[in-house]
């Protein structure tokens, strides 16, 4: 009895090898499809214009765009919550980039993506993503980024009533204690230009932000310039914008970028569409439709 | 001679004056109470020598059977085959699972999302300074929890009808508190409270989300100390009423000693469990260990912080365990023979 246990566990261990080995050739051959599909797509463009043209790019889903975004999608980038309606100025640069591609509105697929799974490694469910993702070094090296499609201002915002609304200066709000969104180049701003003697919170979304800001619990949050304005303008009463932060200091003007997998050849065709956008003034039309409210308030000295 | 044949009939003693007849042969047999009724108890040991030594060395002369060999034999072989079956087939098992992970296309992307030592020493820092706030936060809710805990479930062994309202609340209170997902409570508490605008309430986030804590914790805790109480038999609060002591002061004295003694593990496992969740509190804005790690994350792309965290968190929950285990055995050893109950 005592003796058959061990060859019964013999037999156990080789089961589980022979499974992980199955496993680990079960997964090996999951690297080469994709550069398999690669190399013909790759071999085929001759020339510039063929290696965009929409049959010859590697997608998601074969023939449609899949565009990826977090719920909820914040005015003034989206309306009503919902990117598919072309309203708002990020799902208008999305359907922009699109048609450049030589997609229609209904060839176009919307994921949700929240933002901390934006950057999992791994293959993405998106061909891009559109979420305000700013553009910096360190995030390069997990992520590919098209070119920029919006240069983004910081901005405080903070209830009338509040001893820093008439603020001018950025001395002003040393003694001020700020909110702002987790991973925003927001509390960078924060951290980096204000640098208030009080830690900053730091909560899940601008929403959570807003209302602790409504109740009271934080003296001001910090929100990009476009979002600063919708917010006063709609969102929180007896709110407004103290001015603007100068940088986030972490190095050149921020801007927000597509977000693509790292490696993915489609970010130059991107690049390309953003390009015919800026030449062509589309983008600059579709700024001013919809941020045109959110240009010009006081910088902060 | 006549020692081998009283040894013989040693055991099972049937006669009445056995004892009689066996005490002038005291000093010959080897009992341990023999010399000492008597005065020379060297002469005595000294007589008792070479027959214990007889007696020992018969002890180590025993042979072992043949099969008994066999059986010590198969013992050992088994042992050994055992260890080796067992370590080479873990090898295996390792190895394949390293090659697995490894050889894996994506391991490169992990590796450098996951594992980066340059963001982990850069992380880290602010990692361990906002878990000193998750070990404050948990230090000042444990006490609080343990009192809270405490008072809910004496408040539900209440029998008196006067005090009913008390024991609907205590019950109303485990039920609710416990359904209501923590992180709930922490929103509900951390964003609610502050919106009452109440003057001399609190606002501070950290202070909000360790009440809710509390009150979350509270609610398991006193189910836990309601099944000590109600594991201490009824005849140990009948005795002590019987012995002329008041029902409070049965409880006090008797009972609850005997309880909390024994919900001392499950107690220190809702620890552990609280030590985890003290994380919860960063969405009312602190910045602890998880949301500190959740920064650097989300600013550089790379999830190493958060093994960062997990290993601060780790490193405290496990000491806690052993700690734990380690009165369980004593609690043990102390119920053994011999020990008090």
């Amino acid at each position: 009895m005592q003796t058959a246990r061990p060859r019964r566990m013999l037999a156990l261990a080789t089961g589980a090898a022979a499974l992980l080995a199955a496993g680990l050739g079960g997964c090996a051959p999951a690297d080469q499809a994709p550069s398999g599909q690669q190399s013909p797509s790759a071999s085929a463009s001759g020339s510039a214009s063929g290696e965009c043209a929409k049959s010859s790019l590697r997608l998601v889903t074969a023939g449609r765009l899949t565009i990826g975004t977090d719920k909820p999608a914040y005015e003034p980038w989206f309306s009503g919550d919902d990117p598919t309606n072309g309203k708002g100025f990020e799902s208008a640069v999305a359907y922009a980039v699109a048609g450049r591609l030589g997609f229609a509105k209904d060839e176009v697929t919307w994921t949700v993506v929240p933002f901390n799974s934006s950057y999992a490694p791994g293959r993405k469910k998106f061909d891009f993503d559109v979420n305000q993702v700013s553009i910096t070094e360190a995030r390069k090296k997990a992520v590919a980024f098209s070119d920029g499609y919006y240069t983004v201002n910081q901005a405080v915002v903070a209830l009338k009533s509040s001893p820093i609304a008439g603020a001018k200066t950025l001395g002003e709000l040393k003694g001020a204690k700020f909110g702002a969104q987790v991973g925003t180049t927001s509390l960078d701003a924060i951290r980096n230009i204000i640098r208030p003697t009080a830690q900053p919170a730091v909560y899940n979304d601008t929403n959570d932000a807003k209302n602790q800001l409504q109740n009271k619990v934080i003296d001001g949050i910090v929100v990009d310039l476009p979002t600063a304005f919708y917010l006063t303008a709609a969102e929180i009463d007896n709110s407004v914008i103290v001015g603007q932060v100068p940088g986030t200091g972490t190095g050149s003007a921020e801007q927000f970028g597509l977000l693509l997998e790292k490696g993915n050849p489609l970010v130059t065709c991107v690049n390309r569409a953003i390009a015919d956008l800026v030449s062509s003034g589309d983008l600059a039309k579709i700024t001013n439709q919809w941020l045109a409210a959110s240009a010009g308030a006081p910088v902060l000295g | 001679m006549s020692r081998s044949a009283a040894d013989g009939r040693g055991g099972p003693e049937p006669d009445g004056p056995e004892p009689e007849a066996s005490a002038p042969s005291g000093p010959e047999a080897p009992e341990p109470g023999g010399p000492e009724p008597d005065g020379p108890v060297p002469e005595a040991s000294a007589a008792d020598g070479p027959e214990v030594a007889g007696n020992a060395g018969a002890a180590a002369a025993w042979v072992p059977s043949d099969r008994q060999r066999a059986r010590e034999r198969a013992r050992r072989r088994s042992a050994v085959r055992s260890a080796l079956v067992a370590g080479a087939s873990t090898i295996v098992v390792a190895v394949l699972a390293a090659l697995l992970v490894t050889r894996s296309p994506g391991w490169p992307r992990v590796r450098e999302t996951f594992l980066s030592w340059p963001d982990f020493r850069a992380s880290f820092p602010d990692v361990l300074r906002g878990f000193w706030l998750n070990v404050r936060i948990f230090l000042v809710a444990e006490v609080l929890v343990l009192a809270l805990g405490l008072l809910v479930a004496v408040l539900r062994g209440l029998t008196a009808p006067a005090l009913f309202p008390l024991r609907v609340l205590a019950v109303a209170y485990t039920d609710l508190l416990r359904g209501v997902p923590t992180i709930l409570v922490i929103f509900g508490i951390g964003f609610g409270v502050p919106a009452l605008n109440l003057r001399g309430v609190p606002s501070d986030p950290v202070v909000l989300g360790t009440v809710a804590l509390v009150l979350s914790y509270g609610a398991y805790v006193a189910e836990v100390y309601r099944a000590g109480i109600e594991s201490v038999h009824p005849s140990q609060r009948a005795a002590a009423r019987s012995l002329g002591l008041r029902p409070r002061q049965a409880l006090r004295h008797v009972v609850l000693p005997q309880a909390v003694r024994r919900v001392v593990p499950p107690l220190l496992n809702d620890f552990v469990s609280l030590q985890k969740d003290t994380a919860l509190v960063a969405v009312l804005g602190p910045l602890e260990a998880v949301r500190q790690a959740q920064i650097y994350s989300s600013t550089n792309f790379n999830y190493t912080p958060y093994l960062a965290a997990s290993l601060l968190f780790v490193a405290l929950t496990v000491p806690l365990a052993r700690f734990t285990d380690a009165l369980a055995a004593r609690t043990a050893r102390r119920r053994g023979p011999g020990g008090p109950a």
